[in-house]
This record gives structure tokens, sequence and C-alpha cells, in this order.
């Protein structure tokens, strides 16, 4: 009984922590319609900068406590409301996706800028080495202490919410907050009231961590996905559901913790049952979604969208596709066998970013868990394609999109925030629970899948007709090494992959796609099975994303949990939406930029020679680990991503056949420059391509508008007319005389009145 | 027996009854309106029939075969096509594809689709000239076309339009009229909904009145003109106005 006693009491710990998190978390959504991805990481800040003022400067807890919950939590709400949050209001979902899990990652990345991960931060609980002792049970005044902050935050909350003028404020707000303002209510500030009081939850839940657990910028900020399952409870609404959301995970999982192994011995509950506790939550949260109940099938909503979807061109595509595999094989002499296998991984990246383009960019559905797909496809290759056989990427693409398929179940029910929580609980739910498990048999066949018994795999290069993509030989009368072969098998994939995806989108398939993302509800009416569709993109994106995650465990040669965690897959994400979702070019746009900000060639070499700071953990190197968030957060607002904006940049060129020319001579020059000279290196030549690009579209332009084949660019002030738009009154043309002439008619005035 | 038969159709929505045991009746060839108040139930109606909304009882026929438990996409399937009082297009696709989609699932099921017939479809609603424009650049009148187009593409065997009128000037909507009755011709049925009275009493053959969820009354048009509680409820101004 003592023992049962015991397991409640930090059972209850636990979960106050989890209720004080998830009420933060639906707080801000019920009042500001924002979900916040980055409550964690917000969180996260908070136990960082308890320990700077209790542990690093010494100030006495009772005082850090208070700085951090009522100075620095509620001023770093009102900056995040009044910098990011204010703008994304009516925004569609997926911007506000896009930014706040950029904020997360950046967030992270801010916290290992200000506090190096590589130093171990020591620290207590709140009143150390005491303790109580009730029933012969000893309890912990610090658990203790998180029980009584819960009670203090229900109670608080409630009172705050129901009774007060701001509290009713700010839930007029959400529900209409133009109504809101015109009956006297200021949403603006309700908002930033509403952000101050969520950072100030979100901190307190990061403070009570403090101490149980290592500082750690990245596990803290995730552990918030526990809160995620407790919040979901409460449908995102009812507060006091969540709180009984967390008392269900928090005594639920350390009940499982304390008897399992007692209760059995059996086989699966020590190869199951055992590590799964740290899954439970997110389990939780995967069966609420799971449980739901469906909603009416999605119309247009009041967001309109602003992208655009061009039909890409067979001739754009295979100019694209020769582009990447030329450019690939000119690389491969001015690259060492290093940079040969980082371009590799770029291209290896960019098929993961294109995997998203018919799930995100055309079809408007949401997957944060693409990394793990992957990594089903790595761990396929390390085991059924021992010794090179091709047949281990046909399995990575088939099971990942069979598992790929069956995410899809959810996603018939859920879009938007929701669909990306359940895609993120299975990425945590890999990372937690089935990298751990030991090795098992496939059903129905002699074949055992094992899974990183000794931490990592070993993976075999593919062997694909008679080339050996490991081997170092002449190709050609070339040499070409295995890096070299290993790049060229990358670059060949991804352009194929890229015409497949345009394939899709000039087809029927992608129309159907575009057509579900705008509405379901008038797919559903003239004929089309959503069903079918969903789980058919989801099966292609996710196959896309195995076959991308066998070739980059065959890159390195081995595979580990660690390569597809689910917080590594978030920038690619992100990355993808700020170079455009809707356009092959988005994908390369975004392995391109993953790989050079994490380019562990790259932070040093700047850190050793601008900034006089070495080693792998400067300041470079922890801005550039941030920088996939910053751009997120700043990117994800242009629905059309960066590449549309740079094609519409560099596309002068075409009209100028001497700037082509001109180009192509520059080009030349410096590749020539770049194999002969030792001084040149390939940054060098990256750089002086974007400003001979630079250079010859200002010289395109110039020729395309003295021709007449380009047309100068509106200018703004001309399309004013009484401080509106022309366009916005459906006038898309200059007003001419004879267009005056007949609204004179129309309005019957004679035009001498006018005049 | 009538294409569409909607018999006792009841949907609640919490306490509020938004239909309440409604039947009304379709034939193929003609034009049936249903006509009403806004927030009569019209467009619940609507969404009831063609599988947005499960009503809460009642059943719907379409050519004898009970549609009540299909899914939307199994209805149009069977025959039925629709289109919406605030207008779902895909805003990202030109005319050209927004009717292609619909022609294209049509043609799934063994009927032979081509580009030929889209802007065959294109042009029997008036918008050639549109044709590879975004719909997002029409204007709401010419949207509402490419709706009935896409509809069209489906090739129903009925067709529900929920104010097709609105949006459109004279000259258009005398074009919408003539457009209905040679559909009518052809075969298909179409139940409308709209507010233009004289449109509805112009191309109608047969009209339901509905006020608060309930049909109050139906008959031709000329018997709906004099009908006291259709004009109490509804009619009385408006005929004064068309007057």
């Amino acid at each position: 009984m003592s023992e049962f006693f015991g397991f409640t009491i930090t059972g209850l710990a636990i979960a106050s922590i989890l209720a004080i998190g998830a009420s933060g978390l639906v707080l801000t959504y019920t009042t500001t319609g924002v979900f916040n991805f980055a409550h964690g990481a917000i969180g996260m800040l908070g136990a960082f900068s308890y320990w700077q003022l209790r542990f690093g400067w010494n100030v006495p807890a009772p005082l850090a406590f208070v700085l951090v919950l009522f100075v620095i939590a509620p001023l770093f709400g009102c900056l995040l409301e009044k910098v990011i949050f204010r703008s994304l209001q009516g925004t569609p979902d997926a911007v506000r996706l896009v930014v706040t899990v950029s904020l997360l990652f950046a967030l992270i990345g801010v916290a290992n800028w200000i506090w190096d991960p590589t130093l171990s931060r020591p620290s207590h609980k709140f009143f150390p080495g005491s303790s109580f002792d009730i029933g012969g049970v000893k309890i912990q005044p610090a658990e203790l202490i998180s029980i009584g902050a819960a009670l203090i935050v229900a109670v608080v909350l409630r009172l705050v919410l129901y009774n007060t003028r701001a509290g009713v404020a700010m839930r007029a707000a959400v529900d209409d907050r133009p109504l809101a303002a015109l009956n006297g209510a200021r949403p603006d500030r309700s908002a930033m009231l509403a952000w101050a009081i969520g950072c100030s939850l979100a901190m307190l839940s990061g403070v009570l961590y403090v101490g149980p657990i290592a500082l750690d910028a990245a596990s803290i900020s995730i552990l918030i996905v526990n809160a995620y399952a407790a919040a979901m409870i409460g449908r995102l609404r009812s507060l006091p559901m969540t709180f009984v959301g967390a008392l269900l995970i928090g005594l639920g999982s350390e009940y499982w913790r304390g008897y399992t192994p007692q209760v059995s011995d059996a086989h699966w509950v020590v190869y199951f049952g055992k590590p799964i506790v740290d899954a439970i939550p997110v389990i939780v949260l995967f069966a609420v979604l799971l449980l739901l109940p469906a909603g009416r099938l999605r119309g247009h909503g009041t967001t309109r969208t602003r992208e655009t979807y061009p039909v890409p061109s067979w001739n754009g595509a295979l100019t694209f596709a020769a582009v990447v595999i030329g450019g690939s094989i000119l690389a491969m002499p001015l690259l060492d066998r290093s940079d040969t296998l980082t371009f590799a991984l770029l291209l290896g990246t960019a098929i993961l970013a294109l995997s998203l383009v018919p799930l995100v960019g055309l079809a408007g559905q949401v997957s944060l868990c693409q990394l793990s797909l992957a990594g089903i496809g790595g761990v396929t290759m390390a085991n059924l394609g021992r010794g090179g056989s091709p047949m281990g990427l046909v399995w990575a693409f088939i099971f990942s999109a069979v598992v790929g398929a069956l995410i899809a179940l959810p996603a018939l029910r859920l879009s938007g925030i929701h669909l990306a929580l359940a895609t993120a609980a299975f990425a945590v739910f890999m990372d937690k629970w089935v990298w751990g498990l030991r090795d098992f048999d496939l059903p129905f066949t002699n074949v055992t899948i094992s899974l990183f018994p000794i931490g990592s795999l070993a993976v075999s290069r593919l062997k694909i007709f008679g080339f050996d993509t490991d081997a170092t030989g002449k190709i050609l009368g070339l040499e070409v090494s295995d890096a070299d072969r290993q790049l060229l098998l990358l670059a060949v994939t991804f352009a194929v992959l890229a015409l497949l995806v345009v394939w899709i989108r000039r087809g029927p398939f992608g129309r159907r796609l575009l057509a579900m993302k705008d509405s379901e509800a008038a797919c559903a009416t003239v004929g089309m099975n959503l069903v079918s569709t969903k789980v058919a993109v989801f099966a292609i994106s996710a196959g896309m994303a195995g076959l991308g995650g066998g070739l980059i465990a065959g890159i390195r040669q081995s595979t580990s949990p660690d390569n597809w965690q689910f917080q590594a897959g978030l920038p690619i994400f992100m990355l993808g939406v700020a170079g455009g979702m809707g356009r092959i070019g988005g994908s390369l746009f975004a392995g391109v930029s993953f790989q050079v900000l994490n380019s562990m060639s790259l932070w040093p070499l700047l850190n050793t020679r601008f900034m006089g700071m070495g080693g792998p953990s400067g300041w470079f190197r922890s801005f550039g680990a941030a920088s996939p968030g910053f751009m997120g957060i700043g990117l994800g607002r242009n629905p059309n991503g960066a590449v549309a904006d740079m094609r519409e940049g560099f596309e002068p060129i075409m009209h100028s056949k001497r700037a082509l020319w001109l180009f192509a001579i520059i080009e030349t020059a410096l590749y020539v420059a770049t194999l002969t000279f030792d001084s040149m290196n390939g940054w060098v030549l990256v750089i002086g391509t974007v400003l001979a690009l630079g250079l010859c579209a200002q010289i395109g332009l110039q020729v395309g508008l003295s021709r007449g084949s380009l047309t100068p660019k509106p200018n703004p002030s001309i399309e004013e007319f009484g401080g509106t738009r022309l366009e916005w009154i459906g006038i898309d043309r200059e007003v001419t005389t004879t267009d005056i002439a007949l609204l004179d008619d129309k309005l019957g005035l004679a035009p001498a009145v006018l005049r | 027996m009538s294409l569409l038969e909607v018999h006792s159709v009841t949907m609640r929505f919490g306490g509020h009854v938004a239909l309440d045991n409604v039947d009304l009746s379709c034939n193929a060839g003609e034009v049936t309106a249903l006509i009403g108040p806004n927030g009569a139930g019209k467009t619940t109606l609507f969404n009831v029939t063609c599988g947005l909304l499960v009503p809460t009882g009642g059943t719907i026929h379409l050519d004898g075969k009970e549609l009540t438990k299909l899914k939307p996409y199994k209805r149009a399937r069977l025959g039925l096509a629709r289109t919406f009082q605030r207008l779902e297009l895909w805003s990202v696709l030109t005319v050209r594809e927004n009717v292609q989609v619909a022609a294209e699932l049509r043609a799934q099921k063994g009927a032979s689709s081509t580009a030929r017939d889209v802007e065959a479809i294109v042009e029997r609603v008036g918008l050639a000239a549109k044709i590879d424009q975004r719909v997002d650049e029409l204007s709401t009148g010419q949207a509402r076309l490419v709706e009935i187009a896409r509809a069209l593409a489906t090739r129903p065997r009925l067709i529900l339009l929920d104010e097709p009128a609105s949006g459109l000037d004279d000259t258009e909507t005398h074009e919408l009229g003539i457009l209905l009755r040679d559909l009518t011709a052809e075969g298909l049925g179409v139940l409308l909904v709209e507010h233009d009275v004289e449109l509805v009493m112009h191309v109608s053959d047969h009209i339901f009145v509905l006020d608060f969820g309930s049909i109050i009354a139906d008959g031709t048009p000329q018997e709906i003109r004099t009908n006291p509680a259709v004009l109490s409820a509804y009619l009385g101004s408006s005929l004064d106005q068309s007057a």
C-alpha cells in the first residue's frame, strides 16, 4: 500500500507539471487561435533562465523563481506576441504551424548558443536532501511544490478567465476579434496578456523540471509533447479536462513504470512492456486524435490562398534534372571526398523535402514524421539490402509506403494542427519505443529485422545493374571514387523523383490533390473518394522518404536512431516550406540550405578565421543550427516560397541571348579557374555563380525591356486609387478615356460634368 | 416514380430543428424550385441531399436507390451534382482544370472524357474566353457559371443549384434560364434554390416553399403565386416588386 502511495505521489507530481504546461498551451490556443508548437521550448528557456540565476549567479531560489515567472516570462510573451504572433492573425493553419515549429527550432538553437551544450550544468531540486515521511513513504518537497503549483494555477486561471474583465475580453477576442474590438475590447492587448500568462505557465513547468532531469535544450523542449496529449484530452478547449488528461497520463505512466515488472516477467513485458512507458503520452495523444469525432468536410473557410501553382513544363523539368545531374558531375573534380559525401547528403535531404511536395504542397496535408519514415527506409536497407542488393531499396520504398498509408488513417479525419500533432506523435513514438526494440522476425518469413543492437547498423552501398556505388575505378576513362558514385546515384535518383513529381502535378492525380487542398467538400460532391486519394498521397510521399532514407544510410554506410530523431526532421519541413512546397525547386532549396547551415566544414572555418572562436561549438555553428528556425519564421509567411521569388529574379536571363552567353562564359571561366588554381575553392565558384546570375539577370532585364518582351513591374503609386489598390476593386489595367466615356454613359452623366 | 424522393427528412443541430419532416420530389426533365426566406433550411436540405450532412431522420432516394447512408462521392457517382451558395471552387486551378478534375473523375467509371468535352462544357456556360484563367480572377457571376460547368462535367442525372443567379447581371440571368431549360430538355433534373423570383417563376415546372424547416406549400408557379401562406411568409414583397 505504501508503495502504491509512493507511486501516486510521484505520478501526481509528474501530472502537475504536465497540467501546468498543457494549460498554458490551451490558454493561448483558446484565446489567440494559435497552437504554439514552441510552448515546450519556451518552458525550456524558463528552465535555463532559472538555472542561470539560481546556480550560475547564485541568486536565492525564491528570487530566481519570481524573476523567471513574473518578469522574464511575461516580457518574453509580450515580445513574441508583438514580433511574431500578432502577424499570424488571419493566416492559414499551415503558416502558423511552420512559424511556431520554426520558433521551437530557433529557441533550441538560441539556448545552445547562450548555454554551451557541451558543458554539464549541475543542479538540484527544491530543498535538496530534505523529505517528509508519510505512512512510511518518503516524499520530496519538490513533488509537493509541483502539486501545489498545479492547484494554484487551476484556481487562478479559473478566476482570471471567468471572473475578470481581462479574462472575458481574452475569450471574446478568439470568437470574433473585430466584434470584440467594436464592443470596446482591445484584442491586441488581450492577446498580449494571454501570451504573457501562457509563457509564465510554460516557464513554470520548465522550472519544475530543473533538478529531476538533465538540462538539455532539445529534450526539455520535446518533453512538452507529453503535454500535447493532456491538452488534446481537453480538446484544446477545456481546462478541467486538460487537468484530468494530465492526471491520467502522469499516474498511468508511473503505475506502469512501477508495476509492470512485478505483474509479469513474460516475454512481451520484458521486450515490449518496460521501454514503452516513455512512449505512453504519445500513444495517448495518437489515440485521442484517432477518437476525435470527425469534423464536417472542409470547405474554403475565410482565408483565401495567395499561393500559385503554375503547371511545370516538361522542358523546364528536364532542364532542372539535367542541371542537377550535370552540376553534380562537374562538381566531382572540385570536391574532396568529405565534401563530395556532404553534397550527396544534401541531395538525400532534398529527396526527403521532395517527398513533401505532393503531400504538403499539392494535397495540403501535413507530416512532421518524414524523417522517421526515412529511418524505416534506412533500417530496411541495412537489413534487406545486405551486399548492396537493390531489393533493399525496393523494400525501403514499400515498407515506408505501407507505414505512410497507415498514418493516413488519422489524416482521413484530421487536418491542420491535429494532423501535425498526430504525425509528431508518430515520430516521437518511433524515437521513444520502436528504435529501442530488440531484433524481431518478420511475420510469415524467415527474415530477422535487427534494430540497433549495438547503437547502429552497418549499411551496404547499392550495387545496381552491375554498377557498384561503393567501388573506385574508371568510368569512361575518368577516375570515379566511391564518394563520386554516391553523389551520382543521389543526383540521378533526385532528378528521376523530381520528374515523377512533375508528372504527378501535370496529371489528373496532381489536379485532384490541388482540388482536395482547396475544398474537400467540392471534391466529394463531384465524386472524388477522399479516403483513397489521401491514402495514396501519404503512401507515395512516405515511399519517397523511405527511398531517401535508404540512400542516406548508404552514403553514411551506417544508420543509428540519432539520424532519424523527430527534432532533426523539423528543419527539413520548415526549409521546404520556406523554399516553396509546391515546386520541385523548393526541395533542392531545402537540401542546400539544410546542409549549408549545418555543414561541419563551413562553420569551424568561419569561427576561426572571422570570429577567432574555434571548434565545432563556436558562435557561428550555434547560429547555423538555429538559422533554419529563423528562416522558417521569416519565410514561412511567403505562400509561394523563396524559390518562386528567385526564379522571377533570374528569369530575364532567358530573354536575352547576350545575357545567356555572358553567363555561360563567366561560369566556364570560374569552373576552369577553380580546377586550375589551388587558391580558388568551391565557395568562390558558388558565390561567383550567384553574382554572375544577378549580373546577367539585370542585363537580360534591360534587354527584355528595351525589346518589349518584358514589361516593367507596375508602379504601386500608379495603382493607388484613393488609398485602395486598383486590383482590389476589380480594375487590372490603366483606365482609358474610352472607359471614362463608358462610365459617363452608364451613370447618365454628361462627359463634361466629370472633366 | 420521381427522380429524387426526399421523405420525412429531419435535421437537428442540438436543440435547433433545421429541417422538420420535409417531403420533396423532383422529376427528370423538369426544373423544381425550392424557395423560402433566408434561414428556412434550403441549403441544409441541399447538404443533406448530397451527403455533406447526415440527416437525423428520414430517407432520400435517387431513381429508386436509397442514398441516405451513402458518402457524398458515392452519391455523385450515382448522378447527383451540386453547386454551392458560398462558392467552393478550386481557386488555384484554372477554369479548364476545375472542369477537367470533375470530368476525369467521371471518366474513371468508364465514361469517355476528352479535352474537347471539357471545352464544350465551358463553352456551353459561356466562359470559353476565360477557359485558361484562374478562377479566383473571375467575377462572382462567372465563378458561379464555372461551378455549374463543373457539376455538368460529372454528367449528372440531377443537379442541385444553390442560388446560381446570385451575382449575375440581367443578361446573364436570362442566359442561365435558357441553359436550365436546355438541360431539362435533355432529360436532366434540376433542383433550384434561388431568390430571383422572376427567374424561378419563369423556368420552374414545380415549386416547393420551405419556411422554418417545413414545406408550407408546393405546386406550379401559378399556384404558388396565389397561395396565401406563401404570400404571407415569403413572396408578398417579392411579387410586389417584380409586378
